[in-house]
């Protein structure tokens, strides 16, 4: 290769001084000019660790088997079940939650409401005093639904008797879960806890629940891929609009479910239900992306992110190479848009597993299906074309299931690389919800949030160390 | 007729795009006959009316299917290839509402990589603490490298270059200046003519300096390598510049190579000196300051100054230019103020055995290093030192530091001449004269000498330059070099 350098007018990659860029194009060099900032955020040292994981080998076969996985992965809605019975590793006395691990102590006011919300609705206390020695005592283990193979939107909070999502990925064989979705104003998620909230998720449990497993059992398991991508073209982006895909799910269950020797009564009251509650699909939604993307976990040096999660107090990140660990920074207050009388003043920190959703390539990622709700989280049409477009810079590729219309059918960028995160400082971006900081007010708002920076510097730092081991790059 | 199909499973796409797909497929040669649904029991039959047989292949509705009739098999499987193909990149981004924005600057080395996939090498210029990262990067994307900044850690430079061997790139730098490769200027660089002559140096406006002259004998420059300032110490043992000696010998358009750099460590300038015999062509030697060698091997020459380089080169006999020398009355101090860190090394090379002792912060014997007040001794000062320019531009492109002590040397009493260069093209202050010429034309006593590194074709314009510099009454000669010998003749008095 010796004289490569000198074979022809060089093709340059310029970064720092602009005008060097100017010099060589107008030399007649061809030249791109790049917009760099220092990487992972200025911490020199892990700048250096990133530095050793560009283009590694190890890394590049990694991230194509991972991301294979990922896109092969066909996850289809097979029935419902009981959060104790489906779950594995599911406790008698166990409440999951959102995000990455925290207790009890550290909980915010939403996720605490939801937490005595769950005790009243499975019976272990009577009241929302006995409720709270209950959890203070120590007498119930909290967990991430994470790490129970399930999701949940907003606190996440799960109970052994819930009724939940069995999502099964025909491809892999893994499953993923996730509870049946409440509605919007005061719902558990957000931490609301008084009883006509206890009795309606009592109702899901006891009526709801049973007539989806028997429309389900009558139909057969739904494909979820294809009816995401359908509404993906009916302007859902899966995340915080979910109205097309909702109803596509009704034309899916409708016929089974008369068909299945229900009580009249009780699926018109179900589907009712469902039809007043545009949101309904979005556990779905977030099951199927959990489906998808743990198919891609476990897979040794690959720096794909397999989840986001937020627990209302810090936002954390899992990628497939690195195990069962979170990289975790504090969840940022989303900066978006208020109902009136509410402020940023009121907002709980960002909170739910719903960022699964963006994970997966859809929500933020996928804005440029969704103009009909740019608004509602503070952007223009353009902008949200914008925003998946620049997704792409740091996807490992995109998911041809899902294409963009407006993007002239482009695919939805997939498979977020911590590397290029720290290295080109773009953020991964979040459509969400704003809950209130105090339990059971609900949504106030909604906007766009990033994933903050320090997960992935710690992701990338994380993975060197295990390419260090393996003697894959200079030990630190 | 033979029929292919393709099915992907829980592939969903609206019927539009199927049906333009299934018409791009028909438009191929060879092809009779094209459907692409998804495969629901209508479409199925469908199908199967038209002689597909869709049958056994267990396609359901969430799953799409393609096929294909015509007489050649291997027609239909490339048409197939080419729907999958299709299939997967959605339809070229075009001049839609989407289409119209123009796609953002890449932020890092990977991603432009990806925009510009035929690049070849990094220009890298960011701070210094974070250069050595990004040049192992670059070097992990398989591209050469130019560190132009400064303060990155030998021991990072030793590595990078280690690993670039490894690889079989190259690293250039860091604190690699300049270069010229294929007629394209990298960093600082002077717009030359292109031709046979090829230029490496472990000094920035050493390099500058020589093909500006060779450009200005009338010769040309096919490539200028730069190697990075401590190329040639012991630590780094010339990597760079044994890998640059190895390609300009391999180069057919390099007939004549010329070595610039300080004076090296000895076994290294012996190693480099070996290489420089093994390309087979003539070599110009300039080590800058250095003595020189008592052997040299065949085919190689050593110029003590850059435009003796330069005249060997270009092949062409440099007669001295035969000046009147003012006379700077009762005046014998000399001071240089440069901003080129290789000039004043030089001139200090070439004034010392007229005068003495030069004390500089940059000097040719450490003894020499300026502390303090210089009292009445001489003196010459690299203004582009790290001393100088922490937190400020570099001198080339901010004259105003250097303003301040040409204003103050020529208030001195004692004062003889003032030294300075000027050192043009890309990146440089866009025009030099027009800032010094003020300050020149008030001197009262002391005479203002100087030398213009450039060319013609450079955006300041050399002619333009030195006659402006000229109007303003400074004696501007061909070369630094040239210039520190007159100055040096002033401050000894010899001037009538």
């Amino acid at each position: 290769m010796s004289g490569g350098l000198l074979k022809g007018a060089p093709a340059v990659l310029n970064l720092g001084v602009g005008a060097f860029a100017e010099a060589i194009g107008a030399a007649g060099g061809s030249v791109v000019d790049i917009d760099w900032r220092p990487p992972a955020g200025g911490a020199r040292e892990a700048g250096t660790e990133l530095a050793a994981l560009v283009n590694h080998p190890r890394i590049e076969a990694a991230n194509r088997e991972a991301f294979g996985r990922f896109l092969a992965a066909e996850p289809r809605v097979t029935g419902i079940g009981s959060a104790i019975d489906v779950l594995p590793g599911m406790g008698a006395r166990t409440v999951l939650h959102a995000g990455a691990p925290v207790a009890w102590e550290a909980m915010c006011g939403p996720m605490r409401g939801a937490v005595l919300g769950a005790i009243l609705f499975e019976g272990w206390a009577d009241d929302l005093d006995g409720a709270l020695s209950l959890a203070e005592s120590g007498a119930i283990a909290f967990d991430p639904c994470h790490h129970h193979r399930a999701v949940g939107p907003m606190s996440g909070i799960t109970s052994p008797s819930m009724p939940m999502w069995i999502v099964e990925n025909a491809d892999g064989g893994n499953a993923a879960f996730s509870g049946l979705n409440e509605g919007l104003g005061k719902v558990l998620r957000f931490g609301a806890n008084r009883p006509e909230v206890i009795e309606r998720l009592r109702w899901m449990r006891d009526g709801l629940a049973g007539v989806l497993a028997r429309a389900l059992g009558e139909g057969g398991p739904i494909e979820l891929k294809p009816l995401i991508a359908q509404a993906l073209h009916m302007g859902d982006e899966a995340h915080n609009r979910n109205a097309a895909a909702t109803s596509l799910l009704i034309k899916r269950l409708v016929p089974p479910a008369l068909r299945s020797g229900a009580d009249p009564e009780s699926v018109a009251r179900a589907f009712a239900f469902m039809a007043g509650n545009d949101h309904f699909f979005i556990n779905l939604s977030m099951a199927a992306c959990k489906a998808m993307l743990d198919a891609a976990r476990g897979v040794p040096f690959s720096s794909m992110v397999t989840a986001m999660a937020r627990n209302g107090v810090e936002f954390g990140i899992r990628t497939s190479g690195t195990g069962d660990r979170w990289f975790t920074a504090p969840a940022p207050v989303v900066d978006g848009l208020y109902f009136s009388g509410f402020g940023k003043e009121d907002a709980a920190r960002d909170i739910g597993d719903s960022a699964i959703t963006e994970t997966a390539g859809l929500g933020g990622f996928a804005m440029a299906a969704a103009p009909a709700i740019v608004r509602f989280v503070g952007g223009s049409a353009s902008e949200a074309i914008a925003a998946s477009r620049e997704m792409r810079r740091i996807t490992i590729g995109e998911n041809p299931a899902f294409t963009l219309p407006i993007l002239d059918f482009a695919a939805a960028p997939a498979g977020i690389d911590a590397r290029k995160v720290a290295d080109g400082g773009v953020l991964p971006i979040v459509n969400t919800g704003i809950a209130h900081r105090e339990a059971g007010v609900g949504q106030i708002g909604a906007g766009i949030t990033a994933a903050p920076m320090g997960c992935f510097v710690q992701a990338v730092r994380a993975l060197y160390r295990e390419l260090a081991a393996a003697g894959e790059v200079p030990a630190a | 007729m033979a029929v292919e199909t393709l099915l992907r499973r829980g592939l969903y796409r609206d019927s539009v795009t199927l049906m333009r797909l299934a018409a791009a497929l028909e438009a191929r040669p060879g092809v009779a006959r094209a459907s692409a649904v998804m495969a629901t029991p209508a479409n199925l039959r469908m199908l199967a009316e038209h002689g597909v047989p869709a049958g056994g292949t267990e396609a359901g509705p969430n799953d799409l299917l393609i096929a294909v009739e015509g007489e050649d098999a291997d027609v239909l499987a490339r048409a197939l290839d080419e729907a999958a193909a299709l299939l997967e990149g959605g339809d070229a981004p075009a001049a839609s509402v989407a289409g119209a924005a123009a796609p953002p600057r890449p932020r890092s080395l990977a991603e432009a990589r990806d925009a510009l996939p035929e690049a070849t090498l990094a220009l890298i210029s960011c701070p210094g603490e974070y250069a050595a990262a990004e040049a192992a990067k670059a070097l992990r994307l398989g591209l050469d490298a130019m560190i132009f900044s400064d303060n990155v850690p030998v021991g990072d430079e030793v590595a990078l270059k280690r690993e670039a061997e490894r690889r079989g790139r190259v690293v250039m730098g860091p604190d690699c200046g300049t270069a010229i490769v294929g007629g394209v200027p990298l960093g600082f660089a002077n717009r030359v003519r292109r031709g046979s002559v090829g230029v490496v140096g472990a000094s920035g406006t050493g390099i500058q300096q020589a093909a500006c002259l060779i450009d200005r004998l009338g010769a040309g420059i096919s490539h200028a390598i730069g190697t990075g300032g401590r190329d040639l110490s012991r630590e780094v043992g010339g990597a760079t510049t044994l890998r640059a000696l190895a390609m300009l010998a391999e180069d057919e358009d390099t007939g004549t190579v010329v070595l610039v750099s300080k004076p090296p460590d000895e076994a290294v300038m012996r190693r480099v000196l070996d290489a420089a015999a093994e390309t087979g062509k003539p070599v110009v030697a300039c080590f800058v300051g250095a003595v020189p060698p008592p052997t040299l091997p065949a085919g190689m020459r050593f110029a003590a100054t850059l435009d003796e380089a330069a005249a060997l080169a270009a092949g062409v006999a440099v007669a001295p230019a035969d000046i009147d020398l003012p006379r700077a009355a009762g005046r014998n101090r000399l001071v240089g103020l440069f901003s080129g860190g290789t000039l004043c090394y030089e001139a200090q090379a070439v004034a010392a055995p007229v005068l003495g002792r030069v004390l500089s912060n940059a000097p040719l014997d450490p003894g020499d290093t300026l502390d303090g007040d210089p009292g009445g001794a001489h003196v010459m000062l690299d203004l582009g030192d790290d001393a100088f320019t922490r937190g400020r531009p570099h001198p080339m492109i901010d004259y105003g530091p250097r303003l301040e002590r040409i204003r103050d040397a020529a208030a001195a009493p004692d004062t003889a001449a003032i030294l300075i260069d000027v050192v043009l093209g890309t990146g440089a202050h866009e025009d030099p004269a027009a800032a010094l010429a003020p300050v020149i034309g008030e001197f009262d006593g002391p005479v203002a000498i100087g030398s213009v590194c450039g060319t013609e074709a450079d955006p300041q314009r050399l002619s333009r330059q030195e006659a402006a510099l000229r109007e303003a009454g400074t004696i501007v000669a061909g070369s630094n070099a040239q210039a520190a010998r007159i100055a040096a003749r002033i401050a000894s008095g010899e001037g009538s």
